[in-house]
C-alpha cells in the first residue's frame, strides 16, 4: 500500500465488477442457488407454524402436552355432563313436585269451594208449598249426600255448600253462609249419581221427611251425566288455626 | 458482475416460484444455507486475497452443503440432531464474521 489510495483486493473487485471474466459464471451458479435456497427457507419459515419442521423429540413433547390438555378437557365434559344431569334430575323432580301440588291445590280448591266443579251427579229439586222445609230437613239432607260421597254441593246457584258452611232459617227460607235462599231449592250435587239418590230415599229419610205429612214438601230427584257446581265460596283465611307441624 | 446477477437471479426465482420444500430436505436446508453463506464469504475473501479460483469454490461450496448437512443428519440419527445443528451455525457463523472481517479490511482498509 504506497501512495496508491485504493488496495489491490479492491483493484480487482472493480475490474471483475467492469469486466467479468469467464470463472465468474460458476460463482453466479452457485450464488443463484443459495439465493433461492435462502429465500425458499425464509418463506418456509414463515409460513411454517405448524409442526412439519419440529424434531421428533420436539413432537413428542408436543403429543404429551396435548393429550394432557385433552384429558383435562375430556375431565371438564365429564364433570359438565354431571352438572347437566343433575340439574336435570332437579328440573324433573322440581316438576314433579309442582304437578302435584297443582293437583293438591285442585282437591283442596274443590274441597273448599274456591274453584268451579264439573262432574256426574244429581239435582235436587224440593217444592215447599207449606213453607215448611227448614235447616233440620236441609241439614240431614246435606249431611247424607257427603256420607255417600257427595264432593260439591251447591244450593239455587247461589251458595257452595263447605266444610265453614252454616245454615239458618230465615223469614222465607233457609239462610246460607248469611245468604237468604226462598223454595223451591234446587241441590246440585257432584258425585256418584246413583248412590247419592239411594242416600236420599232410604226409609225415613231426606224424602221421606220432606214428603212426609209434618212437611208436605215435594222432592225430585234427577240424575245427570254431567253438571256444573259453579258458585264459588270465599275461602276464608284462618284467623285463629296454624298448621301443626306433623314432622 | 455475473455473480451479483446469479445472486439476483437466484432470489427473484425464490420469489417467483414459491415452492414448498421437501418433507425429507426440511431439517438440512437452514444448514445448507449457512454452509452456503460461508463458502461464498470464503470465495469473496479469496478473490479480493487474489488467490480465488473458480474451481477451489465449487469444491468448497458443495463440500461445505455437503458436510454440514451430514453432520445434521448423523445428529438426527444419534439424537443430539439439535445441539449439533447449533454447533455447527456457531462454526459457521464465526468462519463468516472471520471472513467479513478480511473482506472489510481489503475494502474499507479498516
Amino acid at each position: 500500500m504506497s501512495d496508491q489510495n485504493s488496495s489491490p483486493g479492491r483493484d480487482r473487485l472493480l475490474h471483475a465488477l467492469r469486466r467479468p471474466g469467464r470463472g465468474q459464471v460458476a460463482a453466479g451458479v452457485l450464488l443463484a442457488v443459495v439465493g433461492f435456497a435462502g429465500v425458499v427457507q425464509v418463506q418456509s419459515t414463515e409460513q411454517n407454524d405448524d409442526y412439519e419442521g419440529l424434531r421428533e423429540e420436539d413432537l413428542v413433547q408436543l403429543l404429551n402436552s396435548l393429550s394432557a390438555a385433552s384429558q383435562r378437557a375430556e375431565n371438564e365434559i365429564t364433570q359438565l355432563e354431571q352438572t347437566r344431569s343433575s340439574l336435570r334430575n332437579d328440573t324433573d323432580s322440581r316438576q314433579a313436585a309442582l304437578e302435584q301440588a297443582q293437583q293438591q291445590a285442585d282437591v283442596l280448591g274443590i274441597l273448599a269451594g274456591t274453584l268451579p266443579a264439573v262432574g256426574p251427579g244429581i239435582e235436587v229439586t224440593v217444592k215447599d208449598p207449606g213453607g215448611k222445609v227448614g235447616i233440620d230437613q236441609m241439614l240431614n239432607g246435606i249431611e247424607e249426600l257427603r256420607d255417600s260421597g257427595a264432593e260439591a254441593i251447591e244450593i239455587n246457584d247461589a251458595a257452595r255448600v263447605v266444610a265453614q258452611t252454616a245454615l239458618e232459617d230465615g223469614d222465607t227460607g233457609i239462610v246460607v253462609d248469611g245468604k237468604p235462599l226462598a223454595p223451591p231449592y234446587t241441590l246440585e250435587v257432584i258425585g256418584e249419581p246413583k248412590t247419592l239418590t239411594e242416600a236420599l230415599n232410604f226409609t225415613g229419610g231426606f224424602v221421606a221427611d220432606v214428603e212426609g205429612p209434618l212437611v208436605g214438601g215435594e222432592v225430585t230427584i234427577e240424575q245427570k251425566k254431567e253438571l256444573e257446581v259453579a258458585t264459588l265460596s270465599d275461602a276464608a283465611q284462618p284467623e285463629y288455626a296454624d298448621p301443626l307441624d306433623t314432622e | 458482475m455475473i455473480a451479483g446477477l446469479g445472486l439476483l437471479v437466484g432470489i427473484v426465482l425464490g420469489l417467483l416460484l414459491r415452492p414448498e420444500v421437501p418433507l425429507w430436505l426440511e431439517p438440512y436446508l437452514p444448514i445448507a444455507v449457512v454452509a452456503a453463506l460461508d463458502a461464498v464469504f470464503g470465495a469473496l475473501r479469496a478473490f479480493l486475497d487474489g488467490i480465488f479460483d473458480d474451481k477451489v469454490f465449487v469444491v468448497s461450496f458443495v463440500s461445505n452443503v455437503l458436510i454440514a448437512a451430514l453432520i445434521v443428519y448423523l445428529g438426527d440419527k444419534l439424537g443430539v440432531g439439535g445441539q449439533l445443528s447449533t454447533g455447527v451455525i456457531v462454526v459457521l457463523g464465526i468462519r463468516i464474521f472471520s471472513n467479513v472481517a478480511a473482506i472489510r479490511r481489503h475494502i474499507f482498509h479498516a
